[in-house]
């Protein structure tokens, strides 16, 4: 295999050159250039295998078959409903794609979702960048009620999830806050702590590629969230126990 | 030959680019190229109203040239112009064939630029710019788009030419360079030249252009590669 003008991890911006070979294969955010494969955005080079991609550092959600997304119901339509995900184009979530079967000549969509309401749902099929197709189809798909919603730049999702969803679980556990982080940046909280949650979040926003970001989260966590008062009696008598979090966990696409 | 403000005949004014100077766009720029300096904002891919500005099969690319009041010592007036309108034509379409419209079928890319001090040389610095700010944006893109000015003073061909310059060349030439695949986007040309000194006048932007890749880049990184 010839060797790569950049290696893995590298920082490249559009039209730099990655390699001059055709033993790779341009994967995601990345073109054929003659024998070169080039980079089409500003990101980190990754490779796996022979396949060449590009990680962005900043964009706008580039949607994918499988992500876990937050969206506002826009518009209902005579077999679904009109989602908008916080890019150019808006997502439909068509009747079948719901769980329940729905008599639309008894029941008005309206009364499963209604114009405003926010789900948590997956992409189900896409075809092409303006025809997104969502399904309630799993597990973690719900509608969410009360709380806050905030945005972030969709391209630190990853960041506040964390590996394997370490990051979100700590920040979830530790202010015992119910999230829901859909991977178009779009959040939801709602419970205790919000604040510093938000805070949390903020920071890794800001500073997404700093060393020990965990840790100084973690520690920032630890120094603002005042203990559980049945915690602090269990201390008193026994071992310390591990605050259960409150309420139902919404579960959050890993990495 | 001495230029005014001391500079070789091929060198470029001093350039500073700063990456992410408007907090709320999705990417943006400043580009200051001597007393020149452009800001760039860019909003998108996001839903383009009215719709029947959509296109089916790409994006559209919105590049909106403005100079504003005080980047002159004569006020300009605000509002669109007979000169500001044709540098945003070519500003469009100067950047169009490297940014990949066609990823974002039926959206808009906003391009903003403003003028907030001009000393010649303002739509070259607009693109560079521009150019920064799109990748700043994570907008897909084949390649970045440098941009540098040249004429002829005399027997030297100049590089980049600075206020009074404008008045003193035989000609303007503004080339805007597409490294990766050495080829043109912009090539204007104000005033006479012999067809024999076109090619060389030519070859003198590009070499500025190359330079101001190089400056681009640099900035780019120092904005998003965490020094240490």
């Amino acid at each position: 295999m010839p060797e790569l003008l950049k290696n893995e991890k590298d920082f490249v911006v559009p039209g730099e050159k990655i390699v001059e070979s055709m033993d790779y294969i341009p994967g995601r955010n990345c073109f054929r250039d003659g024998n070169a494969i080039r980079s089409k955005k500003i990101g980190v080079v990754s490779v796996a295998g022979r396949v060449i991609s590009i990680i962005p550092l900043n964009g706008t959600y580039a949607p994918k078959v499988g992500d876990m997304i937050l969206g506002e119901v826009i518009d209902i339509q005579s077999n679904g409903w009109v989602v908008d995900i916080g890019i150019a184009h808006s997502a439909y979530l068509p009747l079948s794609g719901i769980r329940e079967f729905i008599d639309t000549t008894r029941t008005q969509l309206s009364s499963v979702y209604n114009i405003g309401d926010l789900i948590y749902s997956k992409i189900s099929n896409l075809n092409g960048p303006d025809s997104i197709h969502l399904s309630m189809d799993d597990v973690r798909c719900r509608k969410l009620r009360g709380g806050r919603v905030l945005d972030i730049n969709a391209a630190k999702v990853p960041r506040l999830i964390g590996r394997e969803g370490s990051m979100i679980r700590m920040i979830k556990d530790k202010t015992r806050c119910n999230i829901c982080v859909g991977q178009n940046g779009i959040i939801w909280m709602d419970g205790e702590n919000q604040d510093i949650a938000l805070e949390a979040i903020g920071e890794i926003e800001r500073q997404p590629q700093q060393d020990g970001l965990t840790d100084k989260i973690a520690a920032m966590l630890d120094s603002r969230v005042k203990p559980l008062q049945t915690q602090t009696m269990v201390t008193n008598s026994t071992a310390a126990e591990k605050p259960s979090p409150t309420g139902p966990e919404p579960e959050v696409a890993g990495e | 030959m001495k230029r005014a403000d001391g500079r070789k005949a091929d060198e470029l004014r001093p350039v500073t680019i700063k990456v992410g100077v408007i907090p709320n766009a999705n990417g943006s720029a400043m580009v200051a190229m001597g007393k020149t300096i452009a800001v760039a904002a860019v909003y998108g891919p996001r839903y383009l109203h009215p719709r029947f500005k959509q296109k089916y099969e790409k994006a559209l690319l919105n590049t909106v040239y403005m100079m504003v009041p005080f980047s002159t010592n004569e006020r300009v007036r605000p509002g669109p112009s007979r000169r500001s309108h044709e540098i945003c034509k070519v500003t469009r379409e100067a950047l169009e064939g490297v940014v990949c419209l066609e990823e974002y079928p039926k959206a808009v890319v906003d391009v903003y630029i403003n003028i907030i001090q001009a000393n010649a040389g303002t739509r070259t610095a607009g693109i560079n710019a521009a150019s920064v700010a799109l990748a700043d944006a994570g907008i897909s893109m084949k390649d970045l788009v440098a941009s540098a000015a040249a004429g002829k003073i005399g027997d030297e061909y100049v590089l980049d030419l600075a206020g009074k310059e404008e008045e003193e060349t035989d000609c303007d030439v503004p080339v805007a360079y597409v490294p990766g695949q050495d080829k043109i986007s912009l090539l204007q040309m104000d005033g006479k030249l012999p067809p024999e000194d076109v090619e060389k006048v030519i070859r003198t932007a590009i070499e500025g252009c190359k330079q101001m890749y190089e400056k681009q880049k640099a900035a780019l990184r120092e904005r998003w590669v965490q020094k240490g």
